[in-house]
């Protein structure tokens, strides 16, 4: 048989993989599960808000809206944070890799303050986890958005440190991508629960 | 004989030579052979713990009330004089469930060959997050711990099945379980997080990772079964995740999610646990399905029969794999419209499922037949999986699961599937994947003794349980003697407790084989089974990171008898058939 006839062998060996080094697709990966652990709750949500028996407070009634909307453009502000942090860590600006990084990481946990002023407002007012259905989903997804910002903002910390140690420097761009893309993401959920939960 | 030509590629390999501390290697170690033979280790574990509760349930079952061998060894809480409470036999029946399904079946196909096969099969020199990787055995390990010592804690273990319907497990009065249950809870959660963190790991791995010329058109089945599989837990895990830390709430902090009496919706939990539940079924056959398919092939000399078609099918369970999980709701009291679209999709699989037999035979067709035991289970499990896919056809329409729902008819199914199915395939690449691993063949004597006894006595333990069922027999019932239709099973009741007991017993033939060939076996030669991916062209077992230079890969991964080769009957993934017989050309 002539060696043409043959699809494996034609001194070619194919490239394989994607054009993408390998943390940055493991980040996408783990952030398709976190897409279905929030489907999950947000689905559970909308199930239980249509078959609950009782009438399901109105936006407003219980949970303060402004405090919570600048709450939400804080958070906002991270995002864009994250951004010029990346931004700089890519063209080598040293100065500019820590500036964001220490700002992200202080802007999250400015969220995660008023989150916990929030709650304790609610709680001095005997609104808890225990207050119906309405405290059920409320605490629960709120809470474990704030889990995840927590998280973002351990690991926002030890970037910092890391910037400040010249580790994102001579372009190594790579973890801050990749922290934000995890950081987006968190931000995003928040502007959903954002939405369900306090406007509609 | 050819020898095998690895063409230099340029590609440089990080070959790791210093010496590591024992701990480094072996408990803290992040090569992916170690954490995948770590995993085999605490599954065994597992399997043999959930086998044990497996015996007891059994003697209470063709013997109520008789005091248990041994029952003395049982606190007052459990079994005073010997005789089985029947919280504890709840209990029972819900830890061996856990245990097997979670423990021990999934960590066997999943922790264990996942890690062990995928980059050694795609021709990369680890995991792509290595410590990732250790740290999702370090989670597994205190989960299946916790979930074993729920069994000490005041009010036993959990007992509200392993399926942990809601509201009986949302509210400690109702099971008489409140510590026990949040154990539960929590180990699964655990096991849920380690099992997230492994799948990142496979998926990222076979994109990223395979070595040169590995095609997706030219990976061995077994990944592309577990790469199928990491994505069904990846996005089946979170859910169960979701809803488990809502029962916890409920259980601690006083939510409602689940508890009727204050607008919770126990049907929610259902829908969550089996929206997780149903994928999960095929996180528990899909890796088995692969390793049989190149068991088969390896065995029978041939390229496995529609490769294209195998992967179709393994993408296409998957797929429909979520959106059938109603079928084990159609008694829940869900809308029967819904029932019946659940009914359509989940009668679907048997199509996909019907290729991957067919095919299966077909790759034995005409085959040079080598009944070596890994073949043998290899065959076992295609025989047994056809009976509970069967069982299954039946379940799955609404009018006949109406009748046979939550009797011995569904208990039989899950056996014949996880056991026929699922555990033959497991012991059948533990037998043929063990001298990769240690370096030494199993006996293979003793592994044909071994596979003869299981399967006699699985089929004269399991088959019973369909006509039990058909009579009426309930599943979890805790003694037969209390009603007329079930008291007259008392007969096939012992003649399955006595196999079953034979059936646990030939763990001891596999449990001697297995240790025994670690020290004493045979030495294994590189390629014992003259087979193809590229695993086999390593030296057993294979050195830390693997390959000396990234093997090169040519053509697909099954190739046996190619008519290019004249002098042997293989061509492995990385040699050239030009190169190899030149006479060829």
């Amino acid at each position: 048989m002539e060696a043409h006839a043959m699809p494996y062998y034609g001194g070619r060996t194919p490239e394989t993989g994607l054009a993408v080094y390998t943390q940055k697709v493991g980040m996408w990966v783990f952030l398709c599960s976190e897409v279905m652990f929030f489907t999950g709750l947000i689905g559970s949500y909308i199930i239980l808000r249509f078959g609950a028996s009782e009438t399901w407070p109105q936006p407003g009634e219980i949970l303060n809206i402004p405090v919570t909307a600048i709450n939400t453009f804080i958070l906002i502000c991270s995002s864009v944070t994250m951004v010029k942090a990346f931004a700089a860590s890519e063209v080598g600006d040293k100065r500019g890799t820590r500036l964001f990084t220490l700002a992200t990481a202080v802007i999250g946990a400015a969220f995660l303050g008023v989150q916990i002023y929030e709650y304790s407002e609610l709680l001095g007012h005997g609104f808890g986890p225990w207050s119906g259905l309405y405290g059920s989903t409320f605490y629960t997804m709120t809470g474990f958005h704030g889990f995840h910002v927590f998280s973002g903002v351990v690991c926002m910390t030890w970037a910092t440190v890391k910037a400040f140690r010249g580790g994102y420097d001579n372009g190594n761009y790579q973890g801050l991508e990749v922290l934000g893309l995890y950081w987006h993401f968190v931000d995003l959920v928040w502007i959903i629960l954002f939405t369900i939960v306090y406007l509609i | 004989m050819a020898t095998i030509v690895a063409e230099p590629t340029g590609i440089p390999v990080v070959e790791e030579h210093h010496e590591m501390s024992f701990i480094r290697k072996y408990i803290f170690s992040s090569d992916h052979k170690v954490i995948g033979i770590q995993f085999l280790f605490l599954s065994l574990f597992f399997l043999l713990v959930g086998g044990l509760l497996a015996m007891l349930m059994r003697w209470q079952l063709a013997w109520p009330g008789r005091p248990m061998p041994f029952g003395g060894l049982f606190p007052e809480t459990m079994a005073p004089d010997g005789i089985m409470l029947p919280e504890f036999y709840i209990s029972l029946v819900t830890m061996h469930g856990t245990f097997m399904v979670f423990f021990a079946i999934m960590l066997l196909l999943v922790g264990v060959f996942a890690n062990y096969l995928i980059p050694l099969q795609i021709g990369a020199p680890d995991m792509a997050f290595p410590r990732l990787n250790m740290l999702s055995f370090w989670i597994a390990v205190p989960s299946g711990l916790i979930a074993l010592a729920s069994f000490a804690v005041e009010g036993g273990a959990a007992g509200a099945g392993w399926t942990s319907y809601a509201p009986l497990s949302g509210m400690p009065e109702y099971s008489g379980v409140s510590m026990g249950q949040q154990m539960w809870i929590v180990s699964l959660v655990l096991l849920g997080l380690s099992s997230i963190l492994g799948s990142t790991n496979y998926i990222t791995t076979v994109i990223n990772m395979r070595a040169p010329g590995m095609l997706w058109t030219r990976m061995p089945l077994t990944v592309w079964a577990l790469f199928v599989t990491a994505i069904l837990g990846l996005l089946a895990m979170p859910v169960l995740s979701g809803g488990l830390i809502m029962l916890l709430f409920d259980q601690t902090i006083g939510t409602h999610f689940f508890l009727p009496e204050t607008g919770g919706q126990p049907l929610l939990w259902q829908h969550l646990f089996w929206f997780f539940g149903h994928p999960e079924v095929y996180i528990l056959i899909l890796p088995a399905m692969g390793f049989v398919s190149e068991i088969l092939s390896a065995g029978s000399r041939k390229p496995v029969f529609g490769y294209k078609a195998m992967v179709g099918a393994i993408v296409a369970i998957a797929f429909l794999g979520f959106i059938v999980w109603g079928h084990h709701m159609f008694q829940s009291g869900m809308n029967p419209v819904l029932g019946t679209s659940f009914m359509v999709s989940t009668l679907v699989i048997a199509v996909p499922s019907a290729i991957k037999t067919f095919n299966w035979m077909g790759t034995m067709w005409r085959g040079n037949l080598h009944f070596h035991t890994p073949m043998l289970f290899a065959i076992g499990f295609v025989m047994l999986f056809v009976i509970g896919g069967l069982s299954g056809i039946f379940m799955a329409s609404a009018p006949f699961d109406i009748y046979i729902h939550d009797t011995y008819f569904i208990v039989a199914h899950i056996h014949y599937v996880l056991f026929g199915g699922a555990l033959f395939a497991i012991f059948g690449a533990i037998y043929y994947w063990f001298p990769k691993m240690f370096g030494r063949m199993m006996n293979e004597r003793w592994g044909k003794i071994h596979f003869a006894l299981t399967f006699i006595f699985f089929n004269l333990a399991f088959f019973p349980m369909h006509t039990q069922g058909l009579a009426g027999m309930m599943r979890r019932l805790y003694d037969t003697t209390g009603y007329t239709h079930t008291a007259d099973l008392q007969g096939t009741h012992l003649l399955i407790t006595i196999s079953a007991f034979a059936l646990f017993s030939t763990g001891v033939i596999f449990a001697i084989n297995f240790f025994g060939s670690m020290f004493r076996g045979e030495r294994a030669p590189p390629n014992p089974w003259n087979a193809t991916s590229l695993e086999w062209q390593t030296p057993s077992p294979p050195k830390h990171g693997n390959w000396e230079q990234a093997p090169v890969v040519y053509h697909g991964p099954h190739e046996y008898s190619h008519p290019d080769v004249t002098d042997k009957d293989w061509l492995a993934q990385n040699e050239r058939p030009d190169v190899v017989s030149p006479a060829g050309h």
